[in-house]
């Protein structure tokens, strides 16, 4: 992290020709002062299930873009004790559910069986939003809600699923309001 | 040794205090600009201005403790990651909060101008004269003739795009370029005059979307829509006083900037029955020190201006500077930001939009103009746009895997937004006032504030809702979601009042020219001076009366050697 940000540094003073001011106190207020929560392991199994999600295909996929690294890292900063247990827990199901099927390991399974599951998941995910929204009051997500989110946004804010699965455009230049659609991906945001 | 004696001093850069220096350096005025923050030049101190999201740890987010630790400001818009170092820390800046609200402060040279909303459009005749005429208000000393001139000299120095569209209840103004409208909000507007004879129009905006000379004389270019505006802009694209006025007044060569010069009062001498000087604690030293001026501008921003006023307490005052009528902190107004909607519409999926835009588009008021014709009081602005969704992934037929991560990559549906921006009523309740037992890390009285909504707020809120849905539906939006979502008064960053203007010194405290009927050598133009809110955005308005203020201070300078 400390090697990255150095670089960032460096190429900001290039870019604006000046040094990078206050950049400490941005940064303390950045980093993630939680203890490690994940183990290298489990950034691995987050990074399969991200992978399984949105694969590389013709373009980069979620192992490209260090997706389970950033689901990490940011459910560690930004998520409540909780929901980084249910996370953590989902990993623990996902595999216990592979095994009952495949009498091995998720990570150890093939794509298909891989996809597989993670469809079936994703429908009883989705089941369990839609009666959540019809009861106020318990409103915990499933733990594939939270995986999915974090590879969705991980992947398109990332440097490959920005600028070469969505498009990205550094400095636009002219605004154009009305262009006709044909098929293109999103503007990266 | 520090050079202590000015022509003038104000305190406060950010928007209507970068406006005060430019012209009164201008004028030839030997001018202190005394700034409670530290120092932000241009570009040099724009640290994540040229950072891509995937170069944020959390890709621009917050993380949890921060927002843990900053409950407050932590809730203001445009704050996150990217921006944070722009806004105060809660833990900072105490002040005490009698009833619910949000005070938004950006402690730094150019203060919030460097993270406002960038909104420009004009207040409409009927705008000055709505609180006298239906009573909810004292009159206001001028009206828009007055302001007029002010407003177009503003507008051809900052770079403001538009549309000219002859609306009478938002007047035009001199304009570059507008943001197009995309094909929804096209068809929005035909379907608002169609069916409702409203109007549906590109927002004014502080963009130079195509630099004039003036602009490129300042530094500043045309807007290149990268839409990360609140981080500080390398192009100068949108107006601050960073990018804009200081450096246009330094130039003069009649410019001093005092970074970390934290106001504590206005000094008041009693044989001169004027204003000599501000008193201030250096920040960083602790020392305190007085400096000199025959004009004092106050552009502390509103709530500010007003603490400083108040404690300014002089044998003469003993309720602080110009306060003979005990009004001063009284009549705080804000915006009613409270009710948003939106929802999906069908069709238009052949088109789509290249790339984004700094922008919104509004509505003008259509309520209360030329007759009471609603139960509420005042009028409200509706911002909207429209977009398409993206990362939707209802309805498709796979939801793990290659085909789909190739239709989660296209743009959804069309969306659709509107959100209200509602004037408040002036009421005397909703007010400020100094702690008597408690103090700030500077010995200056901590401010309490005591400022609700009410029953009329409510209605309004109704109003909108009811005439929102209306409006999209009519244009085909559905699943519409809406809401109050209540949030306190403060969120809206257009705080106002409570050194408001008027004719009559028994019930106001400045006059026409934003002068303290009782000290006239102390000018109000920040948000403080706001006699009622209106429903426009009101920065440009803050700009046009800083201006105003200023030329005519400098001629009663040049006329009498003195103010008053």
């Amino acid at each position: 992290m400390a090697m990255q940000r150095r670089e960032l540094i460096q190429l900001i003073a290039a870019v604006t020709g000046c040094a990078f001011v206050g950049h400490d106190a941005l940064w303390a207020a950045e980093e993630p002062r939680t203890p490690l929560l994940y183990s290298d392991s489990d950034v691995d199994f987050l990074d399969d299930i991200a992978d399984t999600i949105l694969p590389a295909t013709d373009t980069p996929g979620a192992r490209d873009a260090a997706v389970g690294r950033f689901m990490a890292r940011y459910s560690a900063a930004c998520y409540p004790p909780e929901h980084i247990a249910l996370l953590k827990s989902g990993l623990a199901d996902i595999d216990a559910q592979m095994q009952t099927l495949q009498a091995k390991g998720f990570r150890q399974a093939n794509a298909a069986a891989r996809i597989s599951l993670l469809t079936q998941i994703d429908r009883q995910a989705k089941e369990h939003a839609r009666l959540a929204d019809a009861k106020p009051g318990d409103n915990s997500p499933h733990y594939f809600t939270l995986m999915k989110q974090l590879t969705l946004y991980g992947f398109f804010t990332s440097e490959p699923g920005a600028t070469r699965v969505a498009r990205y455009r550094p400095i636009p230049g002219r605004y154009k309001g009305c262009i006709p659609y044909k098929g293109e991906t999103f503007w990266s945001w | 040794m520090e050079t202590t004696q000015f022509d003038a001093i104000v305190v406060g850069s950010g928007i209507s205090g970068g406006w005060a220096a430019k012209e009164l350096c201008e004028k030839g005025l030997k001018t202190l600009v005394l700034e409670r923050g530290r120092n932000v030049r241009h570009i040099q101190d724009y640290p994540t201005m040229n950072m891509a999201r995937w170069e944020f740890p959390l890709r621009g987010d917050s993380s949890r403790l921060e927002k843990e630790e900053n409950p407050l400001i932590s809730r203001a818009g445009g704050y996150d990651a990217t921006t944070a170092h722009f806004f105060v820390k809660d833990a900072d800046h105490p002040y005490i909060q009698e009833k619910p609200f949000n005070w938004v402060r950006g402690y730094q040279v150019g203060g919030k101008s460097l993270i406002w909303g960038r909104a420009c459009a004009r207040w409409s005749p009927s705008d000055f004269t709505a609180p006298q005429r239906y009573g909810y208000g004292i009159p206001w000393p001028i009206g828009y003739d007055d302001v007029a001139p002010w407003y177009s000299h503003v507008e051809k120095f900052i770079g403001v795009c538009g549309t000219r569209e002859g609306i009478e209840t938002m007047p035009d103004g001199e304009y570059l370029p507008a943001y197009e409208l995309n094909c929804v909000e096209q068809h929005l507007r035909a379907v608002l005059a169609q069916r409702f004879g409203r109007h549906y129009v590109s927002g004014r905006w502080a963009h130079i979307t195509e630099a004039q000379p003036i602009h490129r004389e300042q530094g500043r270019g045309t807007c290149l829509n990268r839409n990360l505006c609140m981080r500080g802009c390398p192009f100068g694209g949108y107006f601050s006083s960073n990018s804009s006025t200081l450096p246009w007044a330094k130039r003069t060569g009649n410019l001093t900037v005092r970074p970390h010069s934290v106001v504590h009062s206005v000094e008041y001498d009693e044989q001169l029955r004027a204003a000599t000087g501000v008193r201030v604690i250096d920040s960083e030293t602790k020392q305190e020190l007085v400096f000199k001026g025959k004009i004092i501008f106050v552009n502390a921003s509103a709530l500010n201006t007003n603490l400083i006023l108040l404690n300014s307490k002089s044998r003469r005052f003993p309720n602080g500077l110009g306060n003979d009528n005990g009004l001063l902190g009284t009549h705080i107004g804000f915006h009613n930001y409270r009710a948003g909607m939106g929802g999906q519409l069908d069709g238009f999926e052949d088109k789509y939009y290249e790339v984004g835009k700094p922008a919104e588009n509004i509505i003008p008021n259509f309520r209360n103009v030329h007759a009471q014709d609603t139960d509420f009081l005042g009028g409200y602005v509706i911002f909207s746009g429209a977009s398409r969704e993206d990362l939707n992934e209802t309805g498709f037929a796979e939801t793990i895997g290659a085909n789909f991560k190739k239709a989660i990559s296209q743009p959804g549906k069309w969306t659709a937004y509107m959100y209200m921006q509602g004037e408040t009523l002036p009421k005397v309740s909703n007010h400020v006032r100094l702690s008597k037992d408690r103090t700030d890390q500077w010995g200056i009285p901590l401010l309490i504030i005591s400022v609700d909504y009410d029953a009329n707020d409510d209605r309004m809120v109704a109003d909108f809702l009811t005439q929102g849905r209306a409006m999209l539906e009519a244009a085909g939006v559905k699943d519409i979601k809406s809401g109050d979502n209540r949030q306190p008064p403060g969120l809206d960053i257009h705080e106002m009042g409570g050194v408001r203007m008027g004719s009559d010194p028994r019930t106001s405290l400045l006059n026409a020219h934003n002068q303290l009927h009782q000290c006239k050598n102390v000018f109000v133009t920040d948000g403080a001076c706001m006699t009622s809110t209106g429903s426009q955005s009101p920065s440009i308005l803050y700009m046009a009366l800083t201006a105003r203020a200023a030329h005519h201070a400098a001629a009663q300078l040049k006329l009498q050697g003195k103010v008053g």
